[in-house]
């Protein structure tokens, strides 16, 4: 594993700050320093906010002099997903439309952040809307995948998996849709986590679809992600559909001894077509769970296949709703060529979505429109209990399922930007937990022949992201995968 | 659902109050109709009896309490708007003269 401070992990540098032979000062400058030498290959910030994030970084070394540090990220630097809001920062979703927006408060997610003394220090690229699984709809740049430039990141939150992969930033905080934390993860060889839904609040994340978004963090092993759900986990009064009973706290659960487990197999998820490269590393990590005294077993979670048609149905309905606030009107582009009320609204957001972001809303507008409602947005909410009911038959027998994370490793840029469907598909393995709400996380497993990484997907129990954290701090702690990095 | 593969591209980009450009309007029909075919597996199962699903956990009627509490000043909620006036967003006449 590589010596230099900006490619360590967040607990391993958490001693050296703890021990006084580091300053999260030094720290900071090594990661801006990094990203300087780097970011004009990988395009994964937006922005930067290194003066302030200094100071802050400052004030983190006056807390730890004093004795007074806020907590295990207190120091750390943080990347933030420009889907989520800071206050006095532009936050732009990566769209044309939003281009001046300024946010004038925090959304939870960056309080609690502040609370922990976590420093976030840049904002990072994003297919736009987070509608996509490249980063390559957002308005502003394409990101390279930092293991091959050729190729994407995956997406959306593309910009977060590719600068913790490249030593840019410690932590990331992106937000999980259909995929679009565990997939880039995957395809950059990180750790990525889609809590529960309910568990991390989403006010201030601008929302895409509402009943399947959840912010999630993403980092360089098991360890650190539990922190920083930690970090951000909790009941919020202003988020009505965020969770009021217990969380469970996850760095604590790693301390203990827990296991063997009790894994499922579901073999929906593992086509014919599946990456030959792929389903041998997902084998040899079932292989290591046995071996280490992991009861196996399959499980049929017969609904898989209807989870892409669901998806699409019920995610671009709320997307159609939810993206009707950007009128022309009140805080986004306005368009010069309008000339009454409602050319604004059409002209404005023309000229502000791109092409994607347009594709969905219609797709959401149709399957809602009179007529069709009950053939098709009715239905998919049908279908989406059965898929639910899938899941929880499966955990009657089981802790958590092991899946591949994504059918293929990362693809090469543009590769499937003209084929929406096949663009879609690069979710399938992903959406299905959202659907149902439970947690997942993809952790590195390999790599290909061609060094492109691969993700092991871990989907756990609602609610019990403690276990979830300990079955994948249990395959990490057995191999070197999370070590590997970048030749950037 | 079968009879549905067909789209009208102008009547959808107007309930989304979105310009497309003839290009557009030309690829997204295409696009939006295959993906449409691939929605028909939905109707080979059946779902009579089942309840549709709206949030992955049964959230309801979540009511906070009535209570005064800071707001944006009128400069923080505009400082975004792209044209206002006397703290009041501007924009084209929507009334008619009489």
């Amino acid at each position: 594993m590589s010596d230099e401070l900006f490619f360590k992990t967040a607990t391993e540098l958490r001693g050296l700050l703890d021990d006084k032979s580091l300053s999260s000062v030094e720290l900071l400058q090594s990661v801006i320093d990094r990203t300087k030498a780097t970011d004009d290959k990988v395009q994964a910030y937006l922005d930067t906010n290194e003066e302030e994030a200094l100071e802050s970084a400052k004030a983190s070394d006056e807390r730890r002099a004093a004795g007074k540090t806020l907590g295990p990220l207190d120091g750390i630097p943080v990347s933030i997903k420009d889907l989520i809001v800071e206050k006095g920062k532009k936050a732009r979703a990566s769209s044309r439309i939003l281009e001046n927006f300024v946010s004038p408060y925090d959304a939870t997610t960056i309080t609690k952040l502040h609370e922990a003394g976590a420093i976030p220090w840049g904002r990072v690229n994003m297919d736009e809307f987070a509608m996509g699984s490249s980063t390559e709809t957002s308005y502003y740049k394409k990101t390279a995948n930092p293991w091959d430039l050729e190729r994407t990141p995956g997406g959306s939150s593309g910009g977060s998996a590719a600068c913790v992969s490249a030593g840019q930033t410690i932590l990331s905080l992106g937000s999980d849709t259909g995929g679009s934390i565990r997939q880039p993860a995957s395809l950059c060889g990180v750790v990525g986590m889609k809590p529960t839904y309910g568990t991390v609040s989403r006010y201030g994340l601008i929302a895409f679809a509402s009943s399947l978004d959840q912010i999630g963090p993403f980092s360089r092993c098991v360890e650190d992600s539990a922190m920083l759900f930690d970090a951000i986990s909790g009941h919020d009064p202003l988020d009505s559909t965020s969770y009021s009973g217990e969380i469970p706290k996850c760095t604590e659960a790693l301390k203990e001894k827990k296991g063997p487990w009790k894994l499922g197999i579901p073999k929906e998820y593992f086509p014919e077509s599946l990456d030959p490269e792929i389903r041998a590393s997902i084998d040899a990590a079932i292989e290591s769970y046995r071996a280490q005294g992991c009861e196996i077993v399959d499980v049929e979670l017969p609904h898989t296949d209807l989870a892409i048609p669901v998806y699409y149905i019920i995610a671009t309905a709320e997307a159609s709703s939810n993206l009707s606030r950007y009128d022309g009107i009140r805080y986004t582009h306005r368009s010069e060529e309008a000339t009454d009320a409602l050319d604004i609204y059409f002209k404005s957001r023309g000229e502000g979505f791109g092409a994607e972001v347009k594709r969905r809303i219609c797709l959401g507008s149709f399957v809602l429109s009179s007529g069709y409602y009950d053939a098709y947005y009715l239905r998919a909410q049908k279908v989406r209990n059965l898929i639910r009911k899938d899941f929880l038959n499966a955990f009657k027998q089981v802790d958590a399922l092991l899946t591949p994370t994504s059918p293929t490793p990362a693809f090469k840029l543009g590769e499937r930007m003209d084929d929406p469907i096949t663009m879609y598909l690069s979710d399938i393995f992903t959406i299905n937990v959202n659907l149902a709400g439970f947690p997942a996380l993809s952790v590195p497993c390999g790599l290909t022949q061609s060094n492109l990484p691969i993700g092991l997907q871990i989907i756990g129990q609602p609610l019990k992201e403690d276990d979830l954290f300990s079955i994948a701090h249990s395959y990490e702690q057995a191999h070197d995968h999370w070590k590997l990095r970048p030749g950037l | 659902m079968s009879d549905t593969a067909h789209i009208d591209i102008e009547y959808i980009a107007r309930l989304s109050r979105l310009t497309l450009t003839d290009e557009e309007k030309q690829l997204f029909s295409s696009q939006l109709e295959d993906i449409l075919q691939h929605f028909e597996k939905l109707n080979e199962i059946d779902v009579s009896g089942e309840e549709p699903m709206a949030h992955p956990f049964p959230v309801f009627n979540v009511l906070g309490e009535d209570e005064p509490s800071e707001t944006f000043t009128p400069e923080v909620a505009l400082a975004n708007a792209p044209k206002q006036r006397d703290n009041q967003l501007v924009v084209p006449k929507v009334v008619d003269d009489a």
